[in-house]
């Protein structure tokens, strides 16, 4: 399992770099931004967390920076983000473990589907090289480009506004209770058919085209030349030599796309006033609660860097050249 | 395993071999329109039962794509322009022979069921030909789950160690990945898988390009051992000549996508009777480490999207003339005479003709070979 | 890649193949323009669409009818003939910040873009050129920045920045979007490191700047170009979004992710004024096609497998993928007088056939009579076709095996000569 060792102790060095990034920023850049933030709650606070966020982000303390550092790690282990400012005396962890499972559930899901259709729809497209499927090339180059955002923007337009089809505000209906009860889930589910369809197609086409290109590029190997001289089925060559193997390298992207995909949920749940991290990270930056975007800056990076991992887990299962003991 | 199909090409004479394979004329081309290049121009092929027929070039003279070409594997923009190339099956319709089959005409269904049944490829780089992430076995089993529908799972595994075992490769082995085997025992179970299905025909495109002189002389070994024990043809595919001595029965010579040359193995090699293969004989080592002056042939092979008028090979030939450079010699049969001569030859050289043979060429055997 | 109907004989350069000055010229005529197109329309749709939106951003703030930040109009009116894409809730012209807005936009991307571009180069180029523990720390930077989220961290960034402008905004974004390039970049000088006119540089004492700037770059300059769309495209789309959740300057500053903050933030969307939201979103996303597109052309030109078989046939793209070679018979191919005479092949079989008197090898000929009889339909085509090319059948006897098309084609190209 040395693969996998090695790719764990790659996301170990990411976090550390992420986090130390995190600490460094208001430190680095000029103009002291937090502190005219923390200036404006000039009093609200206990002395007790005055100081904490003094120490978080460097701001009127005499204590070294390594003093701080450490602080900074040792708060970090023991599930300390800090107190956010907005929504005082709440901590930031209590706000964002409210706020991850929807984004969660939302994000997961959608790319989920998404990466199992665009992958089967690129296998597709890349076999029939040439047919009708070809069409669907520039199309996706066209979702491919455009802002997650504003494609929600339009579906809430056709099928909020106009038709009245499905909910595009918030996670749930009003009147119904959080819990594990019928009307919930059914009212969520609803809820968040508009905003999965907005990831499922602004993501899909990254998917799809990468996975023809790696088939196209597959197609063209020895081994699917040896198994069409075999005389095997169609199936048989597409999905056991093709497409098995082209998927590898999509698997090993799936960091950079991990990455889009992100960043355009985020946006996206804002437009559906959506009860997950990216309206709470809005809300951090429009309060100025550095804790809090702090907070979801670290909490995002180490679901990316698990999501990763996982993928690579998926790799190793699929390729086995990674399960080479050396 | 049929052992009765002992190696007919041995005692008879090998005019009287019934034909296998063969090429008439066959014309292909990369790309269409005006980017269309020729790749190989109206060459003519004849593979007899149970016979190893060499096909010798320089990399870019059309070999592989003619061979590939022959059997409907080459690649787009690979198209073939014109000519027939012919399968006879040599089994007895009673047998599920199929006869004769234009395979340049037959329907995909009927040609996938000849794929590998009848005419099996081993490709030159093992490790590029086998699939990476699926085992041995099921790349084993596969072929003959799709061809013998009949036979249990149990039964194809046990055909696929039988496989193994007959190049050498221990059951075991069946479970393994390629990039877990070393290049000799890939090309081996390369070897194995073509011969699953008990072809006709074997088509090896330089299989032991990729190996080592050591593992390429076991290869080798191997290949004459069970070519002699399962009696199937083989189109063998090499830019190495020397090698094609002690395999090949016959042996044709191609240059710019045109056969220049071909006949006996023995003929061909002592009595060159074309000055590109006199050229390429003097290019290589003989194996068996007979002194012989290593002579490179000058200049390159022609761009074959701006080929020479004439004759093909005439800027590099020491003997081209003026007609050489005009008009392009046919391959032409050569009277069968003198020593050196045993089986049907042609070439294709305005310098040879039917009588007047240029000096050097006539040479019926350089210097060294005749000891 | 040329297109045409494969029927079409090959004229491999006019010595080669003096099938007539006639066929000659029909065949030039009817392929010239498949031959002259070195990228395909999608490319050119791209660039296209690229130069629109390049000549909005340069001549977009004089060519606006009116003041993008002043009330000139009734508030929050679909379009009309006074306001092509009507007005915004403070009654200000949407077709006016949609033009001005182009340029900032515009600026910002292709400013991060060759920003994140050098970075790319000099940390791509300079970890694949140096190999050993220099490649792997710099690799380790790249990776790591591919995997920290872009916008997340952006936003962090920008929020300690107060009202940044358009330079800051590009430079921020810069500093996350080089890592990809980097990585392309270090890849393919990894693969150009080792070739031999690199290696007879080294030797020869040339100065390492000058392998790099005079053999590596001009090497790479297709992966360059492919990664600089690539990182404008990604810049666009993330100064969009950070402009969208007002982190910069939004008030006065017009650029198309302002635009959308303002429409976001007025109510736009419940008002149903798409009039103002669409124009800037489907602006950013006809770029971003153009850029992607364009994209797609240079990928092409780096690995030519990812164009489209140039077979226009559906029944031949299914035999191609089926893994069987097409066959089209010529309807020339036995005319061109550069090829042996099929006398000359007929006469070698026979002699290699005619010899072995055993039954056997009759049996075989006489098994493919068919065969024989195209043989003799060659020889006698080689009479035929210069005059009357390709009317009628093109191969003799196997004429049920001749697609009905090639045969259709073939009359045409007679009757058109």
């Amino acid at each position: 399992m040395r693969y996998l060792l090695r790719r764990l102790a790659f996301y170990i060095v990411t976090a550390w770099a992420a986090l130390t990034i995190n600490f460094a920023l208001p430190r680095l850049i000029p103009g002291n931004a937090v502190q005219a933030a923390l200036d404006k709650f000039q009093g609200q606070f206990s002395p007790g967390v005055e100081k904490a966020l003094a120490l978080q982000f460097g701001t009127n303390t005499k204590a070294s920076l390594l003093t701080q550092y450490w602080h900074y790690w040792s708060q970090l282990f023991q599930g300390n983000l800090g107190v956010s400012t907005s929504e005082y005396p709440t901590h930031v962890s209590t706000i964002i473990s409210k706020a991850l499972p929807w984004t969660i559930a939302l994000v997961g899901i959608s790319s989920v589907i998404s990466f199992t259709l665009g992958t089967l729809l690129g296998i597709l497209i890349a076999w029939r090289r040439g047919g009708r499927l070809d069409a669907l090339l520039p199309i996706s180059t066209f979702l491919s480009a455009v802002p997650y955002f504003w494609l929600g923007l339009i579906l809430v337009t056709v099928f909020g506004v106009s038709l009245h089809w499905l909910p595009f505000f918030q996670g749930y209906g009003q009147g119904v209770t959080l819990g594990l009860n019928w009307a919930f889930i059914g009212s969520a589910i609803a809820h968040g058919v508009l905003p999965a369809i907005t990831i499922i197609l602004s993501s899909i086409a990254g998917w799809m085209v990468g996975m023809r290109n790696m088939m196209v590029t597959t197609l063209s190997e020895d081994y699917v030349m040896v198994a069409q001289a075999k005389g095997l089925s169609d199936r048989r060559v597409m999905f056991t030599y093709a497409a098995r193997n082209a998927i590898l390298p999509n698997l090993a992207g799936f960091a950079l796309q991990l990455g889009f995909v992100v960043a355009g949920s985020l946006l996206t749940e804002i437009i559906f006033s959506y009860p997950g991290i990216g309206v709470t990270l809005l809300n951090a930056v429009t309060s100025k609660d550095y804790p809090l975007m702090q907070g979801i800056f670290l909490v995002i990076t180490l679901v990316v860097l698990v999501a990763n991992f996982a993928a690579d887990l998926l790799y190793v299962l699929l390729d086995p050249r990674t399960r080479q003991e050396a | 395993m049929s052992a009765d199909q002992t190696r007919p090409g041995a005692s008879a004479g090998p005019e009287s071999t019934p034909i296998v394979l063969e090429a008439r004329g066959l014309c292909v081309d990369y790309g269409t329109g005006e980017d269309a290049v020729q790749a190989v121009t109206y060459a003519d092929l004849v593979l007899r039962r149970g016979e190893v027929l060499g096909l010798a070039g320089e990399s870019g003279s059309g070999k592989s794509t003619l061979a590939y070409a022959m059997t409907r594997l080459l690649r787009a923009p690979g198209l073939i322009t014109g000519g027939e190339v012919l399968f006879h099956d040599g089994r007895p319709e009673s047998e599920g022979g199929v006869g004769t089959v234009s395979l340049l005409d037959a329907p995909p269904s009927k040609l996938r069921r000849l794929r590998w049944s009848e005419i099996a490829v081993v490709f030159q780089s093992a490790l590029h030909a086998l699939n990476p992430v699926i085992t041995i076995q099921s790349q084993l089993t596969d072929v003959l789950a799709t061809h013998r529908k009949h036979l249990s799972h149990r039964q194809r595994v046990d055909r696929a160690a039988e496989l193994l075992g007959l190049v050498g490769i221990n059951r075991d082995r069946l479970e393994s990945y390629p990039h877990e085997l070393s290049g000799g025992m890939r090309q081996r179970v390369m070897i194995a898988m073509a011969l699953a299905l008990d072809p006709q025909v074997v088509i090896m495109d330089e299989p032991t390009t990729a190996l080592d002189v050591v593992t390429q002389r076991e290869i080798l070994d191997e290949i004459i051992r069970l070519r002699d024990q399962l009696g199937f043809s083989v189109l063998f595919i090499t830019h190495d000549l020397s090698l094609l001595i002690e395999l090949a029965d016959s042996i044709a010579v191609m240059y710019a996508g045109r056969v220049v040359e071909q006949g006996g193995a023995q003929d061909l090699f002592h009595a060159p009777r074309h000055p590109y293969t006199l050229g390429l004989v003097h290019s290589f080592p003989s194996l068996h480490g007979t002194h012989r002056r290593l002579e490179g042939i000058p200049g390159s092979p022609p761009d074959l999207r701006h080929p020479p008028s004439g004759c093909q090979f005439h800027p590099r030939c020491p003997f081209a003339d003026e007609t050489c450079a005009q008009k392009e010699p046919p391959l032409t049969p050569l009277p069968i005479t003198g020593p050196g001569f045993h089986r049907p030859r042609a070439a294709s050289c305005w310098r040879q003709g039917d009588v007047v043979v240029p000096a050097p060429l006539a040479l019926p055997e350089p210097e060294g070979v005749s000891r | 890649m040329s297109v045409d109907t494969p029927t079409q004989p090959s004229a491999t350069g006019d010595n080669a193949r003096p099938a007539g000055p006639r066929a000659a010229s029909l065949r030039r005529r009817r392929t010239r323009p498949a031959r002259r197109r070195r990228f395909s329309r999608k490319t050119y749709v791209g660039f296209g669409l690229l130069a629109f939106f390049i000549l909005m951003a340069i001549f977009g703030p004089i060519a606006a009818p009116y003041d993008p930040s002043a009330a000139v109009g009734p508030s929050l009116v679909g379009p009309s003939s006074a306001h092509l894409l009507g007005t915004t809730q403070n009654s200000q012209d949407v077709l006016s910040q949609l033009l001005v807005g182009a340029r900032t936009t515009l600026l910002v991307g292709f400013l991060a873009g060759l920003i994140a571009t050098a970075l790319s180069i000099v940390f791509g180029v300079t970890a694949g050129y140096l190999g050993g523990w220099g490649d792997e720390s710099l690799s380790l930077v790249a990776n790591l920045f591919l995997v920290i989220p872009a916008l997340p961290l952006l936003i962090v960034l920008t929020s300690y920045l107060p009202g940044a402008g358009p330079l800051t905004t590009a430079v921020v974004i810069s500093a996350t979007g080089w890592a990809w390039g980097a990585r392309v970049l270090r890849a393919q000088t990894l693969s150009i490191r080792n070739r031999d006119y690199i290696v007879a540089a080294k030797i020869s004492g040339e100065r390492t700047w000058r392998i790099v700037l005079f053999e590596i770059l001009p090497n790479e300059a297709a992966v360059v170009a492919s990664s600089f769309l690539f990182t404008v495209l990604f810049a666009i789309l993330t100064q969009v979004a950070l402009d969208f959740l007002g982190l910069v300057n939004v008030s006065g500053s017009w650029t198309w992710g302002t635009m959308l903050y303002w429409a976001q933030n007025d109510q736009a969307l419940s008002v149903g004024a798409w009039w103002w939201f669409v124009p800037p979103g489907l602006a950013v996303a006809l770029v971003g096609t153009g850029l992607a597109l364009a994209n797609f052309g240079l990928d092409e030109l780096i690995d030519p497998r990812l164009r489209s078989a140039g077979l226009t046939r559906r029944s031949d793209a299914k035999l191609v993928r089926q893994g069987f070679t097409v066959v089209h018979r010529r309807p020339d191919a036995a005319a061109t007088a550069h090829a042996p005479t099929g006398g000359g092949f007929t006469e070698v079989r026979l002699r290699a056939n005619g010899n072995g008197r055993s039954e056997p090898v009759a049996a075989t000929i006489g098994g493919a009579p068919e065969a024989d009889a195209h043989l003799a339909s060659q020889a006698a085509d080689s009479a035929e076709v210069d005059t009357q090319a390709g009317a009628g059948n093109p191969t003799g006897v196997r004429a049920d095996a001749v697609p009905q098309r090639q045969r259709d084609d073939a009359a045409s190209e007679g009757r058109l000569g």
